[in-house]
């Protein structure tokens, strides 16, 4: 094929995945948790429910696009659009199967860190635009919780690339076709889990959107669909958290039989029901246990297990 | 500049995919702009705060830990960039290396536990050191 419709085609088929898979999401989740706590989900509208996110949708777009008079208007409404640019940007990098790839540049790690850094500036423009004390406790708690994951997030990774030598992440999968880091990796797959929970501000890491104190955090004064655009951008994350797991642990697109393209899909679905079942069964933490959590137990663990895989390694190959 | 930062992989489709989205998601939003209905009531215009006539500046005054937290997180977010590349090139380093980097940690452990000690990382006042001189020195009247 021409490699400039391959490279366009790519690029349209990977975003209309993205929006589908968001919007798919929202029902997902709802239907999953319905599963786990014993309950119905939404299964009304169609087959299965399914019908709920084309309504969904359509309710969304109708609803009122509300600026509220006394906010940053300008601030206000980039800050949701930087969160869906943010996460879906990210996703350039991930190498689904051999060769699909919007870019596998060599700096594909670097790339996804930075990308998914850059939502913090979201949730810090949404909040502090808003005028809102809702919005502002919630961005400034969003704002602590995500820089201080993110310090040990890149770390977590560290093991990986030591081992692999590279940050391109179609080099990190092919090294693991004799094992899967998340062996060797372990603790690494452990840590990068957790601070993708609270990258996302997913339960158990929530509290800058705590319903029952905080109303709904950083976008309590966004209506229509700047409101869910917030929501797309989570969904996307944990997409994105998830085929990074995939990808960096998992061994990506490599298994048995099935094509590339079905494992990469299949173990990043697995790992986004995993990250719905953490939010049906784990409570919220008080705010100084997270942060404690953080800064006490995580960044010692990530660093620990930075210096181990590089003495294993470097004593493994003979270094001198 | 092919191949600066490529080598082999070509780059406009990354662009290309940047602008693809930015048009996506200000597609979405002014989509909804367009489509969604409006109205203007007595209370329409005011800030959420639960049903209450809002009270005061929404500017409030933050606990100090957030600013602190920030501060740690340039602190060590730098540090873990000097880590970034020691792990990507820790095979040619070799043991050298190694030494060098277990080095450089320990230096950002021992910063960790001063501030862990000095109670930095508590949040609330019951633990940090120092708290019962502060409660017992602290100067009334000064407001």
């Amino acid at each position: 094929m021409n490699p400039i419709l391959f490279h366009l085609l790519t690029i349209v088929i990977l975003l209309a995945a993205l929006l589908t898979v968001a919007s798919m999401l929202i029902w997902g989740e709802r239907r999953l948790l319905a599963l786990w706590q014993d309950r119905y989900g939404p299964n009304r509208v169609g087959p299965l429910g399914l019908g709920q996110v084309v309504a969904d949708i359509v309710k969304i777009l109708a609803k009122e696009d509300w600026i509220p008079p006394f906010a940053d208007k300008a601030v206000f409404q980039i800050a949701p659009g930087v969160i869906l640019v943010a996460t879906m940007t990210a996703f350039a990098v991930v190498p689904f199967a051999p060769g699909l790839a919007v870019a596998d540049v060599n700096v594909g790690l670097l790339f996804f860190l930075a990308m998914s850094s850059m939502s913090v500036y979201s949730v810090a423009l949404a909040g502090w635009s808003s005028n809102d004390k809702y919005s502002l406790l919630g961005s400034m708690r969003a704002i602590s919780q995500m820089v201080s994951y993110e310090v040990f997030m890149g770390l977590s990774l560290m093991g990986v690339v030591i081992q692999v030598g590279s940050f391109r992440l179609g080099d990190i999968v092919l090294a693991q076709q004799r094992l899967w880091f998340a062996l060797p990796q372990f603790l690494g797959l452990v840590v990068f889990f957790i601070a993708g929970l609270a990258e996302t501000r997913r339960i158990p890491y929530d509290l800058p959107e705590a319903e029952n104190e905080l109303v709904a955090g950083y976008h309590t004064e966004y209506s229509g669909m700047k409101f869910a655009s917030f929501f797309l951008g989570e969904y996307v994350g944990v997409t994105l958290f998830s085929s990074l797991v995939t990808t960096l642990f998992l061994g990506g697109w490599l298994g048995p039989v099935l094509p590339p393209l079905v494992w990469f899909i299949l173990k990043t679905v697995l790992l986004v029901c995993l990250f719905i079942l953490v939010r049906g069964s784990l409570p919220r933490p008080r705010y100084d246990q997270l942060m404690a959590m953080g800064w006490k137990i995580m960044l010692p663990l990530s660093l620990a297990n930075l210096l181990v895989t590089g003495a294993i390694v470097l004593a493994r190959e003979g270094a001198r | 500049m092919p191949g600066l930062l490529a080598d082999g992989v070509e780059l406009w489709p990354l662009a290309l995919y940047f602008v693809a989205v930015v048009v996506l998601a200000g597609g979405i939003l002014g989509l909804s702009y367009v489509l969604g209905e409006r109205h203007r009531e007595r209370a329409t215009g005011m800030p959420y705060e639960s049903g209450m006539i809002p009270t005061g500046s929404a500017r409030v005054r933050m606990p100090v830990e957030f600013y602190l937290v920030a501060l740690f997180f340039v602190i060590f977010d730098l540090e873990a960039v000097f880590i970034f590349g020691w792990a990507i090139s820790a095979r040619q380093l070799g043991w050298a290396g190694y030494v060098e980097v277990v080095i450089f940690i320990a230096v950002l452990v021992s910063a960790l536990v001063y501030l862990w000690r000095q109670g930095a990382l508590d949040w609330g006042t019951a633990r940090r050191a120092g708290a019962d001189r502060d409660r017992s020195g602290r100067r009334h009247g000064d407001e």
